[in-house]
C-alpha cells in the first residue's frame, strides 16, 4: 500500500512538449509510471516519449482515463491548468511549476474544494511510491520501497534525507513534496492523517522549515490523532527574520514562524527532532523501538 | 516587496480611501516649506522601510513651523533599525476621537485574504494578537465573491458600534480590499484606522507588501521599488538564477536547492561557526552560475573560507563537478574553499575534483567541520 500514487495511476502531463514536461516524462515513464496522455494546445494527434498530445485535459481523459495529471506549464499559466485538470475530473494535480502567484491559488482553492479534487504544490517536487510510480522529478535511484512515509517542504533537503534512509534500509512508503509555497494544495496534516489511514506505512519523516504554522499544526495533530511515531527536522534556525529563504513561504515575519517555535511545537507533542539531517535515521530506529 | 508610507497613502487615495494630504520631504528647507504650506499642526513621519518607527523616534508632532523643523533636523538622517532616514513625509495631524486597526492577509491555513480588524488601533497589531487575540476579528473572505457590501458593513459596526461611523468604514474596507486584490498584495494595512472628532473615517497611517511572484503583472508595483543596498544585491543573485541573502558570519555557503541550503547553515552554527550567507545556485551544472556564485560569496570581505553543498539528483555530481573545475580555473581566489558532492554519480564526480587539490568530502557534516577548521587559519 501507498498513498495519493500507485500502480492504478494513469497520468496526464500537462505542458508535454515544453523542455521540463517532455524530459520528465521521459524519466517518469522509464520508472514504470503509466503515463497515457499529454496535453498541448495545438498539438493533439502528435506524440512526445510515444505519448500521445491531446489539446485538452477534457479530450486526454475521455480518450484514455487519465485519473491524475502534473503541470510543468509556466507559472503564469499554472491556476489555468490546476483548474483545467479540476473541471476535467482528475482527482490528484501535481503542480510542479515555481513562482505562481499567490492571488491565482487562492482564488483556485474553492473550486478544487467543491470539485474533489486534491492539489500537491505548487513549486513542489512532486511525489513517488518507490517501485510503483513516480509523479514528480525526485532523482528515482535514491529510493527504495519499504514502510517509512515521509512528507517535506522541500525539494534536495528531501534527497538528502531520503538518502540517509534508504542507506539505513528504512524504505519508504510514498514520498511527498509538498513544496514552498506560502498557500499550497495538501498540507502536512491531510498527509499525516493519509499515512495513519495506510496500512503499510509503520512510521513518518516529516522536514519542515521556517515560515507560517503548518508544522505547529501537524504537532497539533500528531498529539490528538496519531498512532503511529513521527520523526522531524526543521530547517532554517539561523535564517534572518523578514527575508524570503528561497522558497517563497520560506519567511519569519512579524517574529512568527521560527524554527524554535517550530521545534517546541513538535518536542510537546512528543516528536523527536533531529539537530541535523544524518541524526533522523538514528531517532526512527529509537522511536520504532519504543526508546523515545 | 515592500513599499514606503507615503507610496501605500497614494495608493489608498488613488482608490478613494480618505487620507489627510502629506508632502514628501529630503531636506529640513523642504519640511519648513511644507509645514508653512500645510499651515496647521502637523505630524512629522520617517520614511523608511522598517516598522517601530515610533518607538525609535522617526514620528514627531510639531504645533508650529519651528517644531517641525526641529523634527526634520532630528529624523533626516537618523539610523533606524541599521536603515538610514533620506526622507519623511510631512503631514496634518488629525483630531483623533478613536483609534482602530483594519488589515487584510492572504492566510495559509484558510487560504483566502483575510480580514483582520481591531478596535485596539495604532499599536503593533502583533502584540494584540499575543497579548489580547480575543480583541481581533478574524474574517475569511471567500474568494468566488469578494468583500460583499453587507460583511463590511457588519464588521465596521462591530468595530465602531455607530452606524453612520461603520458605513464609512465599511466603504473604507471594500476599497482596501479591491486594491489588494488588483495589486497582488499580501499586506493592506491601516492602522490607525481613525475616527476623528468630527466624525470623519480617515487612514493616518499604511503599509503594503507585495507577491514577488506577480510582480510581473504588476509594472506599476515595480515602478515603486526602492530596494536598500542588501536587496540591490539580492535582485542582481536572482536576475542570474540565484537566490542569495547575506548574513553575518565568515563562511560562505554555495548549495543547491532552498531547504539544504538552509539545513547547511544551521549545521556550521550547530559545529560552532557562523553562516556568511543563504546561497541557492538551484539544479544545474552550469559553470557560469558556479562562476556567479562565486563572485557573489567573494565580495563579502568576511568569508574566511566557503563550504560548496551539493546533492546530486537528476542534475548529476560528475556534471556538478566538471562544472565547479570550469569555474575553478576562472576563479582565482586565497578563501579555502571545501567541496562535498553526495548523491548521484557522487564517487565520479569527486574523483574529477581530486586534480584540484581541493578538499572533497561525502556527508554534510564533514564539509561543515571542515569549513570551520578552514576559516579559523
Amino acid at each position: 500500500m501507498s498513498i495519493l500514487v500507485n500502480k492504478d495511476t494513469k497520468l496526464v502531463v500537462q505542458g508535454i512538449t515544453g523542455r521540463d514536461g517532455k524530459f520528465h516524462t521521459g524519466r517518469m515513464t522509464e520508472y514504470g509510471t503509466n503515463v497515457v496522455a499529454g496535453v498541448s494546445p495545438g498539438k493533439e494527434g502528435e506524440t512526445v516519449e510515444g505519448i500521445p498530445v491531446f489539446n485538452s485535459v477534457e479530450n486526454a481523459v475521455k480518450a484514455t482515463g487519465a485519473n491524475t495529471s502534473i503541470i510543468f506549464v509556466p507559472a503564469p499559466y499554472a491556476a489555468d491548468a490546476i483548474l483545467e485538470a479540476s473541471e476535467a475530473g482528475i482527482k490528484l494535480v501535481v503542480a510542479i511549476s515555481e513562482g505562481v502567484p499567490v492571488q491565482d491559488m487562492i482564488r483556485v482553492t474553492p473550486i478544487l474544494k467543491q470539485n474533489g479534487t486534491l492539489l500537491i504544490g505548487p513549486n513542489c517536487p512532486g511525489l513517488i511510491t518507490p517501485g510503483e510510480a513516480l509523479v514528480g522529478i525526485l532523482p528515482t535511484m535514491i529510493f527504495k520501497e519499504g514502510n517509512i512515509g515521509f512528507i517535506s517542504r522541500s525539494g534536495t533537503l528531501t534527497y538528502e534525507v531520503v538518502n540517509l534512509l534508504t542507506l539505513n534500509n528504512f524504505g519508504q512508503t510514498t514520498v511527498v513534496g509538498i513544496g514552498g509555497d506560502p498557500v499550497a494544495g495538501l498540507y502536512f496534516i491531510d498527509l499525516l492523517e493519509m499515512f495513519e489511514n495506510d496500512p503499510d506505512t509503520i512510521a513518518v519523516v516529516l522536514i519542515g522549515e521556517i515560515g507560517g504554522d503548518a508544522e505547529e499544526q501537524a504537532a497539533k495533530f500528531i498529539a490528538e490523532k496519531m498512532t503511529k511515531p513521527v520523526v522531524a527536522f526543521i530547517a532554517g534556525q539561523t535564517a534572518p527574520p523578514g527575508k524570503r529563504m528561497g522558497h517563497a513561504g520560506a519567511i519569519i515575519s512579524s517574529g512568527a514562524g521560527t524554527a524554535a517555535e517550530k521545534i517546541a511545537a513538535f518536542n510537546k507533542a512528543g516528536v523527536p527532532v533531529a539537530k541535523e539531517p544524518a541524526e533522523i535515521p538514528e531517532l526512527l530506529k529509537q522511536k520504532l523501538a519504543g526508546l523515545i | 516587496m515592500k513599499i514606503h508610507e507615503y507610496q501605500a497613502r497614494q495608493i489608498f487615495r488613488n482608490y478613494g480611501i480618505p487620507v489627510p494630504a502629506d508632502v514628501l520631504c529630503y531636506t529640513v528647507r523642504e519640511v519648513e516649506k511644507a509645514a508653512k504650506e500645510l499651515n496647521c499642526m502637523v505630524v512629522v513621519k520617517a520614511q523608511v522601510l522598517t516598522g517601530g518607527r515610533g518607538k525609535a523616534g522617526g514620528v514627531k508632532l510639531a504645533r508650529n513651523v519651528e517644531e517641525a523643523v526641529n523634527a526634520g533636523k532630528q529624523i533626516l538622517g537618523m539610523d533606524i533599525k541599521g536603515l538610514t532616514v533620506e526622507k519623511v513625509i510631512v503631514t496634518q495631524a488629525a483630531d483623533i476621537e478613536k483609534e482602530f486597526y483594519v488589515g487584510f492577509v492572504n492566510d495559509r491555513n484558510t487560504k483566502t485574504v483575510t480580514l483582520m480588524a481591531s478596535a485596539e488601533g495604532g499599536v503593533e497589531i502583533e502584540e494584540v494578537a499575543k497579548n489580547n487575540p480575543d480583541k481581533i476579528i478574524k474574517y475569511p473572505v471567500n474568494p468566488l465573491t469578494g468583500l460583499l457590501d453587507y460583511q463590511a458593513r457588519n464588521i465596521a459596526l462591530q468595530l465602531f458600534g455607530n452606524i453612520k461611523h461603520a458605513q464609512k468604514a465599511a466603504s473604507v474596507l471594500t476599497k482596501l480590499y479591491k486594491l489588494f486584490i488588483d495589486t497582488d498584495a499580501t499586506l493592506a494595512e491601516i492602522n490607525p484606522l481613525i475616527l476623528t472628532t468630527d466624525n470623519e473615517v480617515q487612514a493616518i497611517d499604511g503599509k503594503m507588501n507585495f507577491d514577488d511572484n506577480a510582480l510581473y503583472r504588476q509594472p506599476e508595483i515595480l515602478a515603486m521599488r526602492e530596494p536598500d543596498e542588501e536587496e540591490i544585491q539580492e535582485i542582481a543573485a536572482n536576475e542570474k538564477g540565484l537566490s542569495y541573502i547575506k548574513l553575518d558570519g565568515n563562511i560562505g555557503c554555495m548549495v543547491n536547492g532552498a531547504g539544504l541550503a538552509m539545513a547547511t547553515m544551521d549545521m556550521i552554527k550547530l559545529y560552532g561557526g557562523s553562516p556568511a550567507n543563504f546561497l541557492d545556485i538551484g539544479g544545474s551544472s552550469n559553470p557560469q552560475k558556479v562562476i556567479d556564485a562565486m563572485n557573489i560569496l567573494l565580495s563579502d570581505k568576511n568569508v574566511k573560507s566557503v563550504m560548496i553543498n551539493i546533492f546530486g539528483g537528476i542534475t548529476r555530481c560528475d556534471d556538478v563537478a566538471r562544472g565547479l573545475l570550469k569555474a575553478l580555473e576562472i576563479i582565482i581566489t586565497d578563501v579555502p574553499i571545501v567541496v562535498r558532492l553526495s548523491g548521484t554519480n557522487a564517487e565520479e564526480g569527486l574523483a574529477i575534483l581530486k586534480e584540484t587539490g581541493l578538499p572533497t568530502v561525502s556527508s554534510m557534516s564533514e564539509a561543515a567541520k571542515k569549513a570551520i577548521e578552514l576559516s579559523k587559519r
